[in-house]
């Protein structure tokens, strides 16, 4: 056992998925000598050649694009958007052309690529270099979307990402690159399309996903001093979803707190939580509630405390859940 | 090295459209070591020049037969093509017209919901497929349906797209040809990607990329060209500037003295070529594949011609261009100019000619049975190909359609 962080762990598993198969490749901005912004590509064009983990132009269509062709040659790509917001350029290439290439021929071509986009706030991050994204791709049919929320996972997702047959968007929250655990690797997780019980409760379910999912823990531990057992799902795949999952946890607990960083209006969470609203109604003791990011632009850093889900708007929200009625619908921190 | 004269030829070059000099014979000599220095060893001014020379086009489009099908006066560096590969390029070039011609007519009767045509483009379509061989790939946009039946696809799979019963017909590994591309320009990076591939592999393999004049200016084209050069990726990135995007003329969109000369900013060696003379299709593709199957890296040709038709079914060209203009290019047919040049040299007679002709309303006959027949399209098949896998809420959503479909008394 040793000490990984998420950064770490995605290192050995890009190292491991690389030493497996020849045919994965890794590129993108900077990933090469410098071992990419974060450093998760530290050392392997050093250690597994420069052929295999290269540096590409500035363009991120280009980068897209090239994996698609690399594809067509038996190519398995990994590469990387430097950071959410600059992955827009290739959002064409994404949409029009990863995401419906299995579809346009019938099956004939599939595009085992991973597209790995470090992702959301809380580090500080200037302008474009916050944004929550996952909305925009698991809007996308054909597109897998997956977010660690541990070192462990992180590994374990990026592995069978990288095995997959279809194109992945690889989501890395980076306010928990350096968050740390102690780890035997390789390790196993739950397969794609399978959500994790973090916690274990009876009375509120919260459904979560990747930078949330510690927030979502902490203000469970803090509920339990106020007498509520709160059950903690981290998602792990947006893309599948894992309705058996949420939906035997809320039908147990009778309540549910949907909680993401993203901007809440036309998002991932409101989508979680008319899933569980149409499949747990009669189960419901109130109605599901979002605590989001709020329907602004990420703000500058010093003001992104106020952006954030916290552990006290999720208390909040928990609190409501405890009320017959909803005195009125202006949940915490999203769309009215 | 002589960078003064060099220098002067750059700006000859750029300035006067004048079809001799040294940067002609430059451009067409420069495949030796000079090439090497490409992202490497062009660090001198001296040397970066002498790229730049060796990368320009020719002042003029290439051109090897005049448009009464006579041998262009000029001295070319490029050679005519055999006799018998000219009787082929002409062969196909019949065919495909006719192919083209009912396409559009089948537009009109509902069968295709849509069709580009390429008349007047015929002998970018034809040269350009059959300067490639069966293993390099191709890269086509939706206006490529004849170089595809060059290419040997079936007609009926490659017209299922403009047909409307499938998004690409045909097997594209099998046929090393990508489906055809709508959005414009997107597909030029597969292209590098897959020629960057094949070499990787160690394979010789080329990809041959189509892309229209208008799509020049979309942002793809050019990280294309900069990915393939950086990258020394075997791929020809082939211009039809048929002189308008839809509606919009050439001198609306771009400004360059000529679309090959944007290849020289990424270090792409270019050419212009005159698109209605398939000698010089074939001439100068055959080279640009040359060297792209050699390791010297990608390759751009610029080939000047027209779109006679619309540019669909669905457009009124009336509303943007005058009619003499089309009738001037109608006096550049390719067809036309190739026939008088075979029969003048002994290779095609009548004989030949009603032979081919009567091929090619056999085929366009057949086009029509095939297109007459109503397609089989399974609404079930919809849910299989978003993943390897459907996922759960992809199953839930087919037995819906699929209890639909049964209670309206549908049987498959």
């Amino acid at each position: 056992m040793s000490t990984f962080t998420m950064g770490q762990a995605l290192n050995h598993g890009l190292r491991d998925a690389m030493a497996a198969d020849d045919n994965v490749v890794m590129f993108g901005e900077d990933v090469g000598t410098l071992g990419g912004v974060f450093r998760v590509t530290d050392g392997l064009a050093k250690d597994l050649g420069e052929d295999r983990c290269f540096d590409t132009p500035l363009a991120e269509a280009g980068i897209v694009g090239f994996a698609i062709g690399m594809c067509l040659t038996g190519f398995r790509p990994v590469v990387e958007m430097q950071f959410d917001a600059f992955a827009y350029p290739a959002f064409e290439q994404i949409t029009s052309h990863v995401a419906k290439t299995r579809n346009r021929t019938s099956g004939r071509v599939g595009l085992p690529m991973v597209i790995r986009v470090p992702y959301a706030g809380g580090i500080g991050g200037v302008e474009h270099h916050c944004d929550s994204s996952e909305g925009y791709y698991a809007h996308t049919p054909g597109l897998k979307v997956v977010t660690p929320s541990t070192p462990a996972d992180a590994y374990a997702l990026l592995r069978a990402a990288i095995e997959d047959p279809d194109p992945v968007i690889f989501m890395e929250p980076k306010s928990l690159y350096w968050s740390k655990e102690e780890l035997s690797l390789p390790v196993e997780a739950p397969p794609f399309g399978r959500a994790s019980v973090r916690r274990k409760g009876t009375d509120v379910t919260i459904v979560t996903y990747g930078p949330s999912v510690p927030t979502a823990l902490k203000a469970a531990e803090a509920a339990s001093a106020e007498g509520w057992d709160v059950e903690v799902v981290d998602l792990r795949t947006i893309v599948p979803f894992d309705d058996e999952t949420v939906v035997e946890s809320v039908r147990r607990t009778g309540r549910c707190v949907v909680v993401a960083e993203a901007q809440g209006f036309a998002g991932v969470a409101g989508e979680v939580a008319a899933r569980v609203t149409e499949r747990c109604f009669h189960s419901l003791a109130a109605p599901v509630l979002r605590v989001s990011g709020l329907d602004i632009p990420y703000p500058a850093p010093k003001l992104e405390e106020h952006y954030l889900p916290s552990v006290d708007r999720i208390l909040d929200a928990i609190a409501r859940l405890q009320w017959d009625d909803q005195p009125d619908l202006v949940h915490v921190g999203a769309s009215s | 090295m002589d960078t003064t004269a060099r220098a002067d030829g750059l700006g000859a070059g750029l300035d006067t459209p004048s079809p001799s000099g040294s940067v002609y014979s430059t451009n067409v000599e420069g495949t030796g070591s000079g090439y090497s220095t490409n992202g490497g060893g062009g660090s001198s001014v001296e040397g970066q020049v002498a790229d730049v020379a060796r990368l320009l086009p020719s002042p003029v489009p290439v051109q090897l037969l005049t448009a009464d099908g006579r041998r262009a006066d000029e001295q070319s560096p490029y050679s005519m093509p055999s006799g018998e590969r000219l009787v082929e390029v002409w062969r196909q070039m019949v065919i495909g017209r006719r192919l083209d011609m009912q396409c559009t007519a089948l537009t009109k009767q509902g069968r295709l919901a849509v069709y580009p045509s390429s008349r007047g483009q015929d002998a970018c379509q034809v040269g350009a497929a059959m300067a490639i061989r069966p293993t390099d790939w191709m890269f086509p946009t939706y206006r490529e349906s004849v170089a595809l039946f060059t290419r040997g696809i079936d007609h009926l799979e490659v017209l299922s797209l403009l047909r409307g019963s499938s998004h690409c017909g045909y097997d594209p590994v099998a046929h090393k040809t990508a489906p055809q591309c709508t959005p414009l320009a997107t597909q030029l990076i597969h292209a590098a990607g897959a020629a960057y591939g094949e070499r990787r592999r160690g394979r010789d393999a080329v990809a041959l990329a189509f892309i229209g004049d208008g799509a020049t200016s979309e942002g793809d084209f050019h990280e294309a060209l900069n990915f393939a050069a950086v990258f020394k990726a075997p791929v020809i990135f082939f211009v039809q500037n048929n002189k308008y995007a839809i509606s919009v003329p050439l001198a609306k969109q771009s400004k360059a003295p000529s679309l090959a000369y944007k290849g020289i900013g990424y270090g792409v060696r270019s050419e212009q070529i005159d698109g209605n003379d398939p000698a010089a299709v074939l001439a100068v593709l055959d080279t640009a594949v040359e060297h792209a199957r050699t390791g010297q890296g990608p390759f751009l040709v610029e080939a000047h011609t027209y779109r006679i038709d619309a540019h669909t079914n669905a457009d009124d060209a009336s509303r943007y261009r005058q009619p003499d203009e089309v009738t001037g290019w109608l006096a550049k047919d390719p067809i036309d100019r190739i026939a008088a040049y075979l029969r003048a040299e002994g290779l095609l007679d009548q004989a030949l000619q009603d032979e081919v002709e009567a091929e090619s309303e056999r085929l366009a006959s057949d086009l029509r049975d095939g297109m007459n027949a109503e397609p089989v399209v399974d609404p079930a098949a919809m849910f299989d190909h978003t993943f390897a896998e459907p996922t759960p809420q992809l199953l839930q959503q087919r037995d819906m359609l699929m209890g639909e479909l049964h209670a309206e008394g549908v049987t498959r």
